[in-house]
């Protein structure tokens, strides 16, 4: 089963949650496709790493064959190729990689060339697969090393897809293969907003989906009531607590370390399997 | 020699657009036939790459110097082979920064902004 984990804002407890449900399955692969600053590996700390690169293709042009017609400069709704006297430009971070400029050169002036723009990271963690999506600073988007990421999961078995904040492109890429959604929430008014942006979505792809409630209080809880108004189903609550804070600044796992919290992510693992099976 | 300006209205009592790339239209006056003509800017909707796109019209228009408030650096790119000079705009008009511009009075742009990529609706 593969469980997508997402958010509507940064710093909800994807990661968290994703880690230690992740460390509560048998054994299960872990992908952090927050490919912008990818933390899960902090907690996880994979051993035995193998780094390989992720490249999108852009053009490339051999001036001599150019004869200036512009098909390319026309065709590029990206505005990638501006054609200058004796020169055409390509600039390759605007490239969506999309290959037709080659396609539709007359002259065959354009060729293909491969620019990495970041990197994936396999290790393991115990029972747990770690793949890490890593975005090179300054690049665009992380699509593409989502895409590749989507092609490494495993047929068969389990795996936790700890999703970027939000609810753009680079998250739809994020769920398109999971069975099951779980929207992290926090107990604020502006927590039940991104909470309903990533409702939005989740329903929008047909996706069974349940809320962990994080950083619980004893106070009331917008968020829960957005639950309870949208007849949402409360898969756990995690309350805002020191222990869990100071196993988080220390970088362990709370699952791993705490015979409590490690029943509560089990629960929710068994909580998460119903709901896919329903 | 043709100097662009982009500007916001189609007339020369408009004042001068802040924006290079998205900029609805051109003034192109010539500085041989003293006349102005205007352009839609097929730049001004496109997805990404803007700057680009508007700095490739006036490459193709043959213009010599454009008077703009900024220029972000990929087009300031696509200017520079073609020998296209940058001067500052000055609050006003574009006549007369086109005045200010005959009498000398224009600073060359001294500073290129590093764009605004990925925030015209062009992110993948």
């Amino acid at each position: 089963m593969r469980v997508a984990v997402l958010s509507g804002k940064g710093g909800t407890g994807k990661t968290f949650v994703s880690v230690n449900l992740a460390c509560a399955a048998e054994k299960a692969v872990y992908v952090d496709c927050d490919v912008e600053e990818p933390n899960g590996r902090l907690f996880l700390k994979p051993e035995d790493t193998r780094t390989r690169s992720v490249t999108v293709t852009v053009p490339e042009v051999e001036m001599d064959k150019c004869t200036g017609c512009r098909n390319c400069v026309d065709f590029c709704r990206y505005n990638a190729l501006a054609l200058v006297p004796g020169r055409l430009m390509i600039f390759n971070e605007i490239c969506h990689s999309c290959g037709g400029c080659i396609l539709f050169c007359p002259e065959k002036a354009l060729s293909e060339k491969k620019r990495e723009i970041g990197t994936i990271e396999t290790g393991t963690s115990g029972q747990v697969t770690v793949l890490t999506g890593c975005l090179n600073t300054g690049e665009v988007s992380g699509v593409p090393i989502i895409k590749e990421l989507m092609e490494l999961l495993p047929e068969e078995g389990d795996a936790v897809i700890d999703c970027p904040p939000g609810s753009a492109c680079i998250v739809m890429e994020s769920i398109c293969k999971a069975d099951f959604c779980v929207l992290v929430a926090e107990p604020t008014l502006f927590g039940a907003h991104n909470l309903e942006m990533v409702y939005e979505l989740v329903r929008l792809f047909h996706k069974p989906f349940g809320v962990v409630l994080n950083k619980c209080l004893p106070e009331e809880n917008p968020s829960e009531r957005f639950c309870r108004e949208n007849q949402i189903d409360i898969l756990a609550e995690i309350p805002y607590d020191a222990e869990l804070g100071g196993l988080n600044s220390r970088g362990l796992v709370a699952a791993r370390e705490s015979k409590r919290y490690r029943e509560l992510f089990r629960g929710l693992w068994d909580r998460v399997t119903k709901g896919a099976e329903q | 020699m043709k100097v662009a300006v982009p500007v916001e209205k189609k007339t020369l009592d408009a004042s001068v657009c802040p924006s290079f790339g998205r900029t609805p239209f051109y003034a192109l006056y010539d500085t041989e036939t003293r006349t102005c003509e205007f352009m839609d800017n097929a730049a001004a909707e496109s997805q990404g790459g803007a700057g680009i796109q508007a700095a490739q019209l006036l490459v193709d228009h043959g213009v010599g110097a454009v008077i703009t408030y900024r220029c972000g650096e990929n087009a300031a790119q696509v200017l520079k082979p073609a020998d296209i000079a940058l001067y500052k705009a000055q609050d006003g008009t574009v006549s007369d920064n086109l005045e200010n511009y005959k009498a000398g009075k224009l600073l060359p742009l001294a500073e290129i902004h590093p764009g605004f990529h990925g925030h015209g609706g062009g992110g993948a």
